[in-house]
């Protein structure tokens, strides 16, 4: 079949504004929009700068905005999402070119959060303990693949890039409900600062763009409700 | 083209699973750079499903002695047995560190990490399947990706991102002499940097996209291999390639072992489970040399589904509901995802996907490149991960030893490198090295007036790989394809790249990855024409018996100066473990 491409470019060398450029590409109806894209890159205009690498939505590099909602181009195939497909760079992060953000401020608010294991206590030889209750208590945020579909769906985020967004918070989550951790108590310290959770305004809108499927604003109330009452059932 | 230098101790090439480990391990000892093409995040590791095998023994009666024999006689008696036990011995507190490291693994009623079977793992030399691989879900490489890099942030490693290395130098051009540097393309600036060290362990993945159909991400495309090849490194057991069972039909996406580790069953167009005649007793757990030969020759003998009768069925719509849910959630996914199907209750349209690469840079037990079938040390130079040859898994390897493989040898690495580069300054290296780079990208940028197309050279390489060196191979085959690959080296030096801008160009970088892509398909072929045997991942028509009289030894592939390839050999190293006929 064949498919309209309309694709938001922008290269800081050459153009002083964002402008719009329309392709045709013919793909099969079972193809994945990043085939579509790669129609474009290697057949028709090899300057499309866009990130991929998996191909099949675990290596979170493709988000991007396609029709209007954050998606995974690898994920979202072309008879789910018709013949005209708009597609544009994520928003809240600066366009470095074409569909290329700038994931810097993102990684900085994950790193926030301290996103490793704290625990302090020698574990002797063996493994750590943890019943199949308590490991299934914080699975759901394991899933996260960093890809900002979340953050970068955000309406606070757009209007206030100093919020630590729903990505950040859903890696601190995957911590503070592990019952291995030690550090809760520093981290919902952290995510109880103006930065914080208390910005999410329940919005929905990271909860609709996460291509794992993880109950980002669930997430997120979680850990608001641990700050107001220290020392939930993490374990 | 501008560029800036850096000097560290130690440079990491790469950042999956062995990158990363070896990352953790040089952190806080010597000064390290973590170079990446990708964020890391987005390593290939990620894509890793059902798990990482280690004699835990917490769920059934276990050894790490039969894990090595299942790995010796998975990989048809090319394995060097002392790396294998290494490897099998070592795993125990790998997968340990891993949990302390906070893994998320799996876990039993009593707490301990859950275990569950996977293909060519039995108890007491073939008994009977063993439950060895420790898991995550189907998303075991994604939770390793991610507690590893979680690691390297908690300890301030530096990180390259989105640089692509190209280039290695050596004291006076001679690997056997030291590492002085490597040379790394910028993607967000176009700029080259150069970073002097002392030593470089390349962590650079695989290169299945040498293929039509594979589970491998685009971007792994051999880089490391191909850069080394080029500088001096040979090249080892290129000829070992593995297909992956169960791949998504045409797209390649893997479904993991695990599916069949849980009960999942491969079914022919006649709803015949056809493994029962192929292996009578492991059945769908053989490993997978032999079940991707078993489907192809299903294939074959006209037992095939589909209007071209070209692929085959695997079956999850008897096992529990719940059973998919929790333990296989992200491939059931895919296949909704993909092929617009339920999975408990439709047959997956199935075939056979290029997966990994047994062979490649060959390495000692230490992750040291050696040189030569002396075993000659590259001094400072390391490898590990799938871009290594080590070789602990011979001519094929088991399911979940690759995890195992990255973990092991990663930290092996790291912490040889780490030991080296004690006390030492960095050799040095000239002004203008990096003129060889600049270059080769000068010219693909001012090749605008080529007559070739990246994806065309590309898209007919992989055609032809796939059409003549994947599962079943021959000598006729063999030829056609290195015939063709010399031509497609030709067309590539007219190859054109229209983008001229400096920053991101994709283009530019699919241009030299394509490189690479034809050096170790060059290597690949060169390798295979010569083994006239078959065994493990190598499979010849013409020569369909395994020859232990003639082929107990490796392969190791140079350039040479005019472009052809020069093979040597090398002789396995035995153990406890003697050649048998292998039969599941």
């Amino acid at each position: 079949m064949d498919v309209d491409l309309r694709i938001k470019r922008f290269d800081p060398e050459n153009d002083e504004r964002p402008h719009w450029e329309e392709y045709r590409v013919t793909v099969d109806e079972s193809d994945r929009v990043l085939d579509a894209l790669h129609q474009v890159r290697w057949y028709q205009d090899g300057s499309l700068a866009f990130r991929r690498s998996c191909a099949h939505g675990v290596c979170g590099s493709d988000a991007m905005v396609i029709n209007g909602e954050n998606r995974l181009a690898c994920v979202l195939l072309v008879r789910d999402v018709g013949s005209k497909i708009t597609v544009e760079p994520l928003r809240g992060l600066p366009v470095l070119k074409d569909l290329v953000v700038d994931m810097d401020a993102f990684f900085a608010q994950y790193r926030k959060v301290m996103p490793w294991l704290v625990n302090e206590t020698d574990p002797g030889d063996g493994e750590r303990l943890q019943s199949p209750e308590q490991r299934a208590r914080f699975d759901d945020t394991t899933k996260c693949i960093l890809c900002a579909a979340c953050t970068t769906s955000c309406p606070v985020y757009w209007a206030n890039d100093t919020y630590v967004g729903p990505a950040a918070i859903v890696n601190a989550h995957r911590f503070i409900y592990d019952s291995r951790d030690e550090a809760g108590d520093e981290r919902l310290e952290i995510l109880d600062a103006q930065s914080g959770v208390w910005k999410c305004r329940t919005a929905f809108n990271c909860t609709d763009a996460c291509p794992r499927g993880i109950r980002v604003t669930e997430a997120i109330q979680e850990v608001k409700r641990a700050i107001v009452r220290p020392h939930p059932e993490s374990g | 083209m501008n560029v800036h230098r850096h000097t560290f101790d130690a440079v990491i090439v790469g950042a999956g699973g062995a990158g990363l480990r070896a990352a953790i391990e040089t952190a806080g000892k010597c000064r390290t750079a973590v170079i990446s093409k990708l964020y890391p995040t987005r390593s290939h590791t990620g894509a890793a499903q059902g798990g990482m095998c280690a004699a835990l023994a917490n769920v059934e009666e276990d050894s790490w002695e039969w894990h090595a024999f299942d790995t010796v006689k998975g990989g048809d008696y090319l394995v060097d047995q002392p790396a294998a036990e290494i490897m099998c011995r070592e795993a125990v507190d790998a997968v340990i560190e891993l949990e302390h490291f906070g893994l998320p693994f799996n876990r039993t009623p009593q707490g301990k990490i859950d275990q569950r079977r996977f293909g060519g793992h039995t108890r007491n030399h073939g008994e009977a399947p063993v439950k060895r691989a420790c898991y995550a879900a189907d998303r075991t490489g994604h939770m390793i990706l991610q507690t590893l890099y979680q690691q390297c942030v908690a300890r301030g490693v530096a990180f390259f991102d989105e640089f692509q290395v190209l280039d290695v130098a050596f004291v006076d051009g001679d690997p056997s002499r030291g590492v002085a540097g490597v040379v790394a393309h910028e993607l967000a600036t176009g700029d080259l940097h150069v970073f002097e060290c002392s030593a470089a362990l390349f962590a650079t993945g695989g290169f299945g996209r040498i293929f039509k159909v594979s589970s491998n991400a685009h971007t792994l495309t051999g880089d490391g291999p191909g850069l080394l090849w080029r500088r001096g490194v040979p090249l080892e057991d290129m000829e070992f390639f593995q297909f992956h069972p169960t791949g998504i039909n045409k797209l390649g996406i893997l479904l993991s072992e695990a599916a069949r580790g849980e009960g999942g069953i491969l079914r022919n167009e006649d709803g015949e489970r056809f493994m029962e005649r192929y292996a009578p007793t492991v059945k769908d757990l053989a490993p997978r040399d032999m079940v991707s030969r078993a489907m192809l020759t299903e294939i074959r003998q006209g037992r095939g589904s589909g209007a071209d009768k070209d692929y085959l069925y695997l079956d999850l719509t008897h096992l529990p509901p719940e059973q998919i849910d929790e333990k296989l959630p992200d491939i059931a996914e895919f296949v909704r995802t993909y092929l617009g199907i339920e999975p408990k209750t439709d047959l997956i349209p199935i075939q056979p996907t290029a997966h990994y690469a047994m062979g490649g840079i060959p390495t000692n037990v230490s992750a040291e490149v050696i040189l030569d079938a002396e075993g000659t040390v590259a001094p400072g130079l390391y490898a590990a991960g799938e871009c290594a040859c080590v070789s602990v898994h011979g001519a094929n390897r088991l399911g979940t030893n690759s995890l195992l493989d990255i973990v092991v040898f990663g930290r092996r690495g790291g912490a040889a490198m780490a030991e080296f580069v004690g006390g030492r300054e960095p050799p040095g290296l000239a002004p203008g090295f990096e003129e060889a780079v600049a270059g080769t990208i000068t010219a693909l940028l001012g090749g605008v007036e080529g007559t070739e197309r990246v994806a065309d050279v590309r898209a007919e390489l992989q055609e032809q790989m796939t059409l003549n060196a994947s599962v079943f191979r021959t000598d006729e085959s063999l030829r056609a394809v290195s015939a063709t690959i010399d031509r497609l080296r030709a067309r590539y030096l007219s190859v054109a790249v229209t983008d001229q801008s400096m920053r991101f160009n994709y283009e530019l970088s699919e241009a030299l990855e394509l490189g690479y892509l034809l050096d170790v398909a060059q290597a690949l072929v060169a390798a295979a024409l010569a083994r006239t045997e078959s065994r493990g991942g190598h499979f010849r028509d013409d020569h369909p018996l395994r020859d232990d009289a003639n082929w107990m030894r490796h392969s190791l592939a140079y350039r040479q100066p005019d472009g052809s390839i020069r093979l040597d050999y090398k002789p396995v190293v035995g153990g406890p473990y003697l050649p048998m006929e292998r039969k599941y």
